[in-house]
């Protein structure tokens, strides 16, 4: 059976000013899917991410979460919305005057309007759920980047999100934090997770991948599984993409 | 040299007068709580429409910033007291005051605060609005308290600058401390009050300002 689509992107256009950085995209993810995004930088795919939770305006298209068609939200109701679709940055942005644990409580209490000791309860489930329990009290700067970006996704997951956005989450970081971080992914697509990542790590959506997208120039130039895009690649584009990034240019 | 402690440091004389100063003093505080608040709250304001996204909202508050930093605050208080009762807008000392440091205030507050939200990197709002937090919550829990830890010593530094200015009241004849110290010289024809109230004065602001010091030694350590 095929399940319905968490999160769906349809006709999705956008432009800065005369530059065109999106066209017409289209894109289903399905419930507990783990969709791949790759593409030489420019290509358009964190601002394709950005449009999902609106952090971007797209010029045109729509884009639909469990049926609901954000775009359509008035501005002032984007709030809600946008506590369904997780998202981590590359930067991994926690507040740095704030403890781990505030960070992951703070959008539930004032978001969410949870009861603090309900969301304090969550907010430690999810430190738990990331393997970083014992840093509950550390400020994020005693913190290592992968450390960070753990706490990162905690604070996106105790909102409970219908799908999670992955926008470049290893690319900061040192060599031997990454596999950290992608474990924690690994392990949230096992729990049923829905998740859109753009990424650089082709092992891991060689790996973890169900489906991989490869966009260039603002358009979706060949989608499949890991198997058609790494194995069969059909384009020009594609194939030099992939062989420049396995020489490290990427 | 007998002649010199007489005339500005006659102990009698400033003991004589203390309980004048002192009222004085109280004033002064009264006055500074009310015009340290507003004006803090005023350039927050200011800051804030400075930086927004609006072209008409952002240029008005550039506009008012711009031309109450130019404008002498001296100048501004004269004009609030005597110059608007022409216009059948009477207004006492006290409250001329107030208008006219908040003007002059909120002016330079807000661009100690435009610094401060300028300082803070624009994916912590980002992060903030991702996660479901309203503007004004990610201003209030997230990007001013950066944004004030980053700008602490010149936000210190000058409401240091508006507890001085606000001697500038006692040309309107508000009783503040200056006020009430030239008093006491006219009465008592000795220049003592006048030092005492300096020493007030400094009493009021050194440890401010060694704090500051402190604490920007302390940031260019880091």
């Amino acid at each position: 059976m095929v399940k319905p689509p968490v999160l769906e992107i349809a006709g999705l256009e956008k432009r800065f000013g005369d530059t065109v950085v999106l066209k017409n995209i289209n894109l289903k993810v399905r419930e507990g899917e783990l969709v791949f995004v790759i593409g030489p930088s420019g290509s358009g795919k964190s601002t394709m991410l950005r449009c999902c939770n609106r952090l971007e305006e797209p010029t045109s298209g729509a884009i639909l979460v469990e049926d609901a068609k954000i775009t359509d939200i008035a501005r002032r109701d984007l709030d809600k919305m946008r506590m369904k679709v997780g998202m981590v940055f590359q930067g991994f942005h926690l507040y740095p005057h704030m403890s781990v644990l505030r960070n992951v409580m703070l959008a539930q209490i004032k978001a969410l309007k949870r009861p603090k000791d309900e969301a304090e309860t969550r907010a430690r489930d999810m430190l738990e759920r990331v393997g970083l329990s014992e840093k509950a009290d550390a400020m994020p700067s005693d913190l290592s980047g992968g450390q960070q970006q753990r706490v990162a996704i905690a604070r996106a997951l105790a909102l409970d999100p219908k799908v999670m956005l992955f926008d470049e989450p290893t690319s900061a970081l040192d060599p031997e934090l990454v596999g950290s971080v992608l474990k924690v992914m690994k392990d949230l697509r096992r729990e049923g997770m829905t998740m859109l990542v753009v990424s650089h790590e082709m092992a891991f959506a060689r790996e973890a991948a169900d489906r991989v997208i490869f966009m260039d120039g603002g358009l979706v130039v060949e989608h499949g599984s890991p198997e058609q895009i790494f194995g069969d690649p059909q384009t020009d584009r594609l194939k030099a993409f992939l062989s420049r990034v396995s020489q490290g240019a990427e | 040299m007998q002649d010199f402690i007489e005339l500005f440091f006659n102990l009698d004389i400033m003991a004589q007068t203390l309980p004048l100063l002192l009222k004085g003093f109280w004033v002064t505080l009264q006055l500074c709580a009310v015009v340290i608040g507003l004006g803090l709250a005023g350039g927050l304001a200011l800051a804030v429409a400075a930086l927004s996204p609006s072209r008409w909202l952002r240029w008005s508050a550039i506009g008012f910033i711009d031309f109450f930093r130019a404008l002498p605050p001296l100048v501004l208080l004269v004009f609030v007291f005597s110059g608007l009762p022409f216009a059948g807008l009477e207004l006492s000392p006290f409250m001329a005051v107030v208008v006219a440091f908040l003007l002059n205030n909120s002016a330079y507050y807000a661009e100690v605060f435009r610094a401060g939200l300028r300082s803070v990197p624009g994916g912590q709002a980002e992060a903030a609005r991702a996660t479901g937090l309203s503007p004004t919550q990610t201003l209030a829990s997230v990007v001013l308290p950066q944004a004030v830890r980053n700008v602490l010593p010149d936000l210190l530094s000058n409401t240091v600058e508006v507890v001085k200015l606000t001697s500038l009241a006692s040309v309107v004849s508000l009783s503040e401390l200056l006020y009430a110290a030239n008093m006491a010289r006219s009465v008592t024809y000795n220049s003592s009050p006048l030092v005492l109230a300096a020493l007030i004065y400094l009493a009021l602001l050194w440890p401010l300002v060694r704090l500051i010091s402190r604490y920007q030694r302390g940031l260019a350590a880091h």
